[in-house]
């Protein structure tokens, strides 16, 4: 009797998650899926075939603004990794009480606005009539105003800035759980800054980097409104050309396959990234 | 003891003692943790720092291993200043309360880490890790995990750490705190048999006296930031040099009296309860009419049928408090001072109970008489 009652609680603890999974992430998967494999012979009538994945490699421009995208993304995961450690390390390891507290605060500040409205932050200070440009000609060290919008180093600075929280959270609360004595002892033993570094804070903060690499790669990945707003035109992220199909091109089924291979991807990258730094999924997500 | 300055100005063949400090002190804000410490500790003893939560010893060792600097005196190992010497640079290795060995590597690594940052090759540091597990007694655990292994092993595993880079003074913090009682009684032990094996200078901070009486040759007993007495723990425990000491190492009856007489050594006591006692207690610096704490181990009580006699007296058995060879009375005397008693170890007087009159009796040199604190 007890057990039925306990089964029964079981279940309905579980649905949710359940109905998560499959109304929102497994259905519109195979919506998208059989969507993707359908081929357009005439209005209205399709056929079973993968010429929407034939048509992304055939096309440079897709496969050129997939791999670019990829790199970039990578690239940005990185450059977050390098700034956020130090103030996870900071934040974590040299601060006690209120500024702690303080400190963690000023970093989710930012986050309380909407990405729309940050984004706009960066233009306004980008632009070529923005505060870095009259700045930059105030003090006399260019003659012109300065176009700072609209490269790939402006879509860097907005994923940068956008994803870093998602890196210093999963940091800190690793960093946090690194016991102090463990880095005394190794100074005790004639460690230097660097070894301790890379043999004790590294190892030990490495489920905490896996994991925040991995958010952050994702969302960069899957960014739309930065890279548009801060590359402009010629961005060429791939969400913007998943957005052309579906939107624009009213091409569902090339949309559908870009979609796939954009899954593809991550899920391919995140391996990789796992494989490379030894950790397993399970592991990292269990432990930060 | 002879100043540690005037050693080295007149003689420079003399060899130093491994760890040398000289007043010592320690500020934190208003607060002095640690105040004018001196004390020398030759090459191959255990010196033990023993003292009350809060006292300071934990200072002071994280001053000698250098993440603490002194605000004033000296402090020289080998007979070289470490002031302003970081700790990665000092010849002083330290075992952590909680261990600290390093959970992301293995035993072998760990052991070798010390060894990896001075550059050693890895062949040589593989067969110098070898040789150390080897001398604490846990050969061929140099693959396995942290958590692989018991407490004790890590114990060992953090002992050898340190000595294979063969400091010059191993620090100990509390080491054995996280330890079973079992398991505690036997590491104390085999840290003196490794102490002596490896022929390294231990100095050891603890609040078990018990700790600190089995393994040093020397203990300091700390309080407040300053050393009450350095010494074997011989005087320390028969001999203690003032009345914190003679309360905080070993078991005593503390009875506050006030002097009635004074002839030579031997003092006449009367507790405030109204007994009257006879202490010897040479250079004492007693007056008549000066209030005294008198303090009286358990063990120097003797339980007995005699009736006369100095310090007899006649009592009552308030609690009879059974520990297997430890055990004890609490025994009530006519004017109802409280006095606990050890029970001889013989096994005499197994069968007293709550209720029994018995007589007690102690030797007026076995009693120590300090002046009053404060009042």
């Amino acid at each position: 009797m007890t057990s039925d009652t306990s089964r029964l609680g079981f279940y309905l603890l579980l649905a949710p998650i359940l109905l998560w999974l499959v109304v929102l992430i497994i259905l519109p998967h195979v919506g998208l899926f059989i969507v993707s494999i359908s081929e357009k012979i005439g209005p209205r009538e399709y056929e079973t075939g993968f010429a929407n994945y034939a048509a992304f490699f055939n096309e440079p421009l897709y496969w050129r603004t997939f791999a670019r995208t990829a790199i970039m993304s990578i690239l940005a995961t990185a450059l977050t990794l390098i700034l956020g450690f130090p103030i996870a390390y900071y934040i974590a390891k040299l601060t006690r009480g209120r500024t702690k507290t303080t400190l963690f605060l000023m970093c989710m500040i930012p986050f309380w606005v909407s990405e729309l409205v940050r984004t706009f932050g960066w233009m306004i200070l980008l632009r070529e009539t923005g505060v870095i440009s009259n700045a930059l000609q105030y003090l006399g060290l260019v003659n012109g105003p300065v176009e700072m919008l609209y490269n790939d180093a402006a879509i860097m600075v907005g994923l940068v800035y956008t994803s870093i929280l998602f890196m210093v959270v999963p940091l800190v609360t690793t960093l946090d759980s690194l016991d102090d004595s463990l880095i005394e002892a190794g100074y005790d033993l004639g460690g230097t800054s660097t070894s301790i570094m890379r043999e004790i804070v590294i190892p030990h903060a490495m489920p905490g980097i896996v994991s925040g690499c991995i958010v952050v790669f994702m969302l960069s990945l899957g960014n739309y409104l930065t890279p548009i707003l801060l590359g402009g035109k010629d961005s060429l992220w791939f969400t913007g050309m998943i957005y052309t199909q579906f939107i624009t091109r009213f091409n569902w089924e090339l949309g559908s396959a870009f979609g796939f291979l954009l899954l593809a991807l991550s899920s391919l990258v995140v391996f990789a990234g796992l494989k490379l730094s030894r950790q397993s999924l399970t592991e990292t997500m269990g432990r930060a | 003891m002879m100043p540690f300055f005037t050693l080295r100005g007149c003689n420079l063949s003399v060899s130093y003692p491994d760890l040398a400090c000289s007043d010592l002190t320690k500020d934190f804000d208003a607060f002095r943790a640690v105040d004018r410490v001196s004390f020398e500790v030759p090459q191959g003893s255990f010196f033990s720092i023993l003292g009350p939560s809060g006292c300071g010893k934990t200072t002071l060792l994280r001053m000698i291993a250098g993440f603490q600097s002194p605000t004033s005196g000296d402090l020289r190992i080998k007979g070289k200043s470490m002031i302003g010497v970081p700790p990665n640079k000092r010849p002083v290795s330290m075992v952590f309360q909680h261990l600290a060995l390093f959970p992301t590597m293995n035993i072998g690594d760990n052991v070798g880490f010390g060894l990896r940052q001075r550059g050693v090759a890895k062949s040589e540091i593989k067969t110098r890790v070898a040789k150390v597990l080897e001398r604490v007694g846990l050969p061929d655990v140099s693959q396995r995990r942290i958590d692989q292994i018991s407490g004790g092993q890590k114990q060992r595993v953090a002992i050898a750490r340190c000595m294979v880079l063969e400091p010059d003074v191993l620090l100990l913090d509390e080491p054995l705190g996280a330890l079973d009682l079992k398991l505690r009684e036997h590491m104390k032990v085999e840290l003196k048999s490794l102490q002596s094996a490896f022929n390294t200078t231990f100095v050891y901070i603890t609040h078990d006296q018990s700790e600190a009486l089995v393994m040093s040759d020397n203990i300091a007993v700390m309080n407040k930031g300053r050393f009450e007495q350095i010494g074997t723990p011989h005087d320390v425990y028969h001999a203690p040099s003032t009345a914190f000491v003679a309360g905080f190492v070993g078991d005593a009856n503390v009875i506050n009296a006030k002097v009635s007489a004074v002839n030579g050594a031997m003092l006449t006591l009367t507790s405030n309860a109204g007994t009257e006692m006879k202490i010897d207690a040479p250079a004492n610096g007693l007056s008549v009419g000066q209030c005294a704490q008198v303090f009286l181990r358990p063990e120097a009580i003797e339980l007995g049928t005699a009736t006369d006699g100095v310090n007899v007296s006649r009592g009552e058995v308030a609690s009879v408090l059974f520990n297997g060879a430890n055990s004890s009375v609490t025994v009530k005397d006519q004017s109802g001072d409280l006095l606990k008693v050890a029970l001889p170890q013989t096994g005499s007087f197994a069968n007293l109970r709550t209720g029994d009159s018995v007589f007690t009796r102690w030797d007026p040199k076995q009693a120590r008489c300090y002046p009053a604190s404060g009042t």
